[in-house]
């Protein structure tokens, strides 16, 4: 790991002021994935401005919802009674992260910046878009097992690894900045870029600007919501394919419905079309079909990872099944 | 330094770390950092920390670049944390900070002053070994040792969770800690035997 130097940020304000005015600075809460990209050499910088100190990590209940704070630790959210009886997808997602040891460590704001885990991206030797612009991306006619089949481009097809976002973007969720022209409100679904031609901008964030808190808005499909992620071990591994499913029936007719995918996309994936292939009718065993196919209809495998197109339709009906549909 | 939550904290030196509290909150005017530091002199920089370990303050200096794992290891020599992958995939380097489980090797040393660590070194009472290394001893729950002091503080904290419950549990919530002998069967038999002792 190169040199850098270090502050502890005494507030938010502060943080942001460090960042902006310092050349190559940028935060550090636990520091779980940041300190692996720049022991890999993946990323560098010349200063770490700390965050620990800050009050930043209470979660509460807020109006109708809750509120994370962005220091708040993984373990920690996934304990909060608030988060377990009104955002069961949210509870089953963070606890579906990582280990134990990384729970503890890592805070809500980091996991939401973690960076893909595209074994191109974090081996400095390859050749990587995202790392180096205009550098090629290997994982186009290389090892693309792990990659997306949704949402790529000539430049990248890295999947976003946080199981955290893919609930946040099924919740509706909002994530909270502070930067130097003051604070500002990113719904989640705004909140990742596509890739693009410029798979090295993967977020909203602006120059020194910091996540301060997550809002989660209450509902009755947020109470009624599950994550299920299927992967290579039974535990401390990523998503091969992941998805959130919040769903409220009525009378057995789909009222509201809202299924996001992990694993399969360049970034958390909320599926409209195949929410709309739900919202209103029965949820019979060919609505779910119909809202599977809907789902990856502009799907773009690579011969590696063709098996996602199929595992990710069945996944999301064993979620829906699970919540009350058929089975 | 009222504002301090960390009185025996020992300041930083250089000008190129700045105090967070103290000095910003007492200077109306702090020089920005660039103009007191080039990237050279930061790479020369070094802090002095103290780390509270095994119940003894450590007065350390070292560059903020120096992992908890390695400063306990090369400037304490408690070699007890084992480095594996330096990449918090392994668990070998697991300790206590302020009684919670974590992977020492992603986390950095200048982040931990004023918590509480426990490693492998500070886990028995004198001669009498703890319950949990009593239980790996019994179970003959290790082949190489390499990952020994990570399983047994990870161990510790699982109990103390209330994750040790069921066979299928202590696996779950072992899970961060990885066994290159795959000794797992008698690791998840001194866990749950060692809970079980610390229960009553």
């Amino acid at each position: 790991m190169r040199a850098f130097g270090y502050t502890v940020a005494k507030d938010p304000a502060d943080a942001v002021r460090l960042v902006t005015t310092t050349p190559g600075a940028t935060f550090i809460a636990g520091g779980t994935d940041l300190l692996n990209l720049m022991k890999d050499g993946a990323q560098a910088h010349d200063h770490l401005v700390d965050l620990n100190r800050l009050d930043m990590a209470e979660v509460r209940a807020q109006g109708a919802g809750v509120r994370i704070g962005a220091l708040a630790r993984m373990r920690h959210v996934a304990e909060h009674r608030r988060v377990r009886e009104g955002f069961p997808v949210l509870a089953q997602a963070l606890l579906a992260s990582a280990s134990p040891q990384l729970r503890n460590m890592a805070a809500i704001g980091g996991n939401l910046l973690q960076r893909t885990r595209c074994g191109y991206f974090r081996d400095s030797g390859s050749a990587c878009n995202k790392r180096e612009p205009g550098s090629g991306c290997p994982a186009l006619e290389g090892y693309s097992r792990g990659h997306a089949i949704l949402g790529g481009s000539d430049h990248c097809i890295a999947t976003h690894p946080s199981d955290l976002a893919v609930a946040l973007l099924a919740l509706d969720a909002s994530v909270h900045v502070l930067g130097p022209d003051g604070a500002r409100r990113i719904p989640i679904a705004d909140f990742h870029l596509l890739p693009g031609s410029t798979p090295e901008r993967e977020n909203a964030l602006r120059r020194g600007e910091l996540i301060t808190h997550v809002e989660v808005p209450d509902s009755h499909a947020a109470a009624h919501s599950r994550y299920l992620k299927l992967r290579d071990r039974a535990t401390f591994e990523f998503a091969v394919v992941s998805v959130a499913a919040a769903l409220e029936l009525r009378g057995g007719v789909v009222r509201d419905v809202r299924l996001a995918f992990g694993g399969v996309a360049t970034k958390p994936w909320r599926s409209a079309e195949a929410e709309a292939a739900l919202r209103g009718k029965p949820l019979t065993a060919a609505n779910v079909a119909e809202a599977g196919r809907a789902l990856v209809r502009g799907a773009a495998p690579r011969p590696d990872n063709a098996f996602k197109v199929e595992l990710v339709q069945r996944a999301m009906a064993g979620v829906l099944a699970e919540l009350g549909g058929p089975r | 330094m009222t504002d301090d939550p960390h009185p025996t904290r020992r300041a930083h030196k250089r000008r190129t770390v700045l105090k967070g509290s103290a000095v910003a909150a007492g200077a109306a005017a702090v020089p920005p950092l660039a103009a007191t530091a080039s990237a050279e002199a930061a790479i020369a920089s070094t802090v002095d920390i103290t780390l509270s370990v095994n119940g003894r303050d450590h007065d350390i200096s070292l560059e903020p670049r120096v992992t908890l794992l390695d400063a306990l290891r090369d400037r304490l020599g408690l070699t007890g944390a084992k480095k594996g992958c330096d990449r918090g995939e392994c668990g070998a380097c697991t300790v206590l900070v302020d009684g919670e489980r974590i992977k020492s090797c992603t986390t950095l040393a200048v982040m931990r002053q004023g918590s509480r660590i426990t490693t492998v070194e500070g886990l028995a009472d004198g001669d009498r070994l703890h319950p949990v290394q009593q239980a790996f001893i019994r179970h003959d729950a290790f082949q190489c040792g390499g990952c020994t002091s990570g399983q047994i503080m990870s161990a510790v904290a699982c109990i103390q969770e209330g994750h040790a419950g069921s066979e299928a549990e202590i696996r779950d919530w072992m899970s961060g800690n990885l066994c290159r002998c795959a000794c797992y069967q008698n690791i998840v038999a001194a866990v749950g035997d060692a809970a079980r002792e610390m229960r009553r």
